[in-house]
């Protein structure tokens, strides 16, 4: 599996500042953005290599898209590109959301912000329909292995079982089947 | 004021480890703490704060800085925010930097060809479950359908999508 990087190697500086603007225009939802950044704009990770990183980071604890800004930092710059990228993501977010907790403390809740939220809310379901729909086209997924990505969906959307429970079984049961596909 | 932000430190250091996923899997265990046993503020208030969380920009973990603010000002928020992140974070720094130095290893590809399928269906499954939470009108659900085939399609930027939606929310038709 190759793991070149068509534009090159970011700079610590640049990993803040694409992680900045990923977190600052995240709404409902960072990680469609993050896949847009990374292999749609930036051409920093191939589509194989996201799915790959993202796999990693939903098996470690701590939320998804903190993890991914973590992995893809130290990926090209170590710890201090780790921190670029964490530093990046949370900043500017952190900053706006007690501004507008300030603000929402202070005038409560106006119908139209409401209604707009409603419609913008709609759109951000659509964004992470649309990425995970991209990630099923991966090449693993060309394979009697789609099977554990049928499971997954039925386990977690229509079952409802706790991720981490439904994890502990399915992650070792899909990495059995991968070692045995490849004996 | 300190015995808060330890108490928050502490609350959420353990939270960060058992987060799998995003900030959705862990509200409940994050509810219990932060209205039943703490009693820091109502469940309506918890509500709210988490509504505000997700209209706004960035990862919706940062509910608890709103927490942390709004149970010790803005020292509560940065220790609210660090302990959530801190150490999921440092964990996953380790195991990115061990991960790197099996590039190319047979184990590391036959663990990522079981993974990215158990992935993807998760993915999925976010999608349809976000779409349920956010949708409560005929409109909303074209509004989400049509959102992702135009993202499928073109490649406009999503953030006029999601001005359209506000756009059309505003309009009073979602």
């Amino acid at each position: 599996m190759s793991e070149t990087h068509p534009a090159g190697v970011p700079s610590t500086a640049e990993l803040f500042l694409r992680f900045t603007q990923v977190g600052a225009s995240g709404f409902g939802g960072v990680m469609p953005w993050a896949r847009r950044m990374l292999v749609e704009e930036r051409r920093w990770l191939s589509d194989e290599e996201f799915s790959e990183a993202l796999s990693l980071c939903q098996i470690l604890p701590g939320p998804n898209i903190v993890n991914m800004a973590v992995c893809v930092g130290t990926r090209f710059r170590g710890a201090r590109g780790a921190a670029a990228a964490f530093l990046g993501l949370l900043g500017a977010p952190f900053a706006i959301i007690l501004v507008l907790g300030a603000l929402f403390t202070q005038y409560g809740e106006l119908p139209a912000v409401a209604a707009a939220f409603r419609g913008i809310s709609a759109a951000a379901a659509g964004l992470i329909v649309a990425m995970g729909l991209k990630m099923a086209a991966s090449r693993r997924l060309r394979s009697p292995m789609a099977a554990f990505a049928l499971a997954a969906f039925v386990g977690i959307a229509l079952v409802r079982l706790p991720l981490g429970v439904f994890l502990l079984v399915a992650a070792p049961a899909s990495i059995a089947a991968a070692a045995w596909r490849s004996r | 004021m300190s015995e808060a932000l330890a108490q928050l430190a502490i609350d959420f250091s353990l939270l960060s480890l058992i987060t799998f996923g995003g900030v959705i899997t862990v509200l409940p265990e994050m509810h219990r703490t932060v209205v039943e046993v703490h009693g820091w503020m109502s469940g309506a208030e918890f509500a709210q704060l988490f509504a505000l969380a997700q209209a706004s920009p960035g990862p919706n973990i940062l509910v608890v800085s709103l927490i942390g603010w709004k149970v010790a000002g803005l020292a509560g928020a940065v220790v609210a925010t660090g302990a959530v992140c801190a150490p999921s974070s440092i964990l996953t720094y380790a195991v990115s930097t061990i991960w790197q130095r099996f590039r190319g290893a047979r184990w590391r590809n036959v663990v990522e060809d079981g993974l990215v399928p158990v992935t993807v269906g998760l993915m999925l499954a976010g999608g349809y479950l976000i779409t349920l939470a956010a949708d409560h009108s005929a409109l909303a659900f074209v509004i989400t359908a049509a959102t992702a085939a135009i993202v499928l399609a073109t490649r406009i930027h999503p953030l006029w999508l999601l001005a359209a939606g506000g756009l059309l929310g505003i309009a009073g038709w979602v």
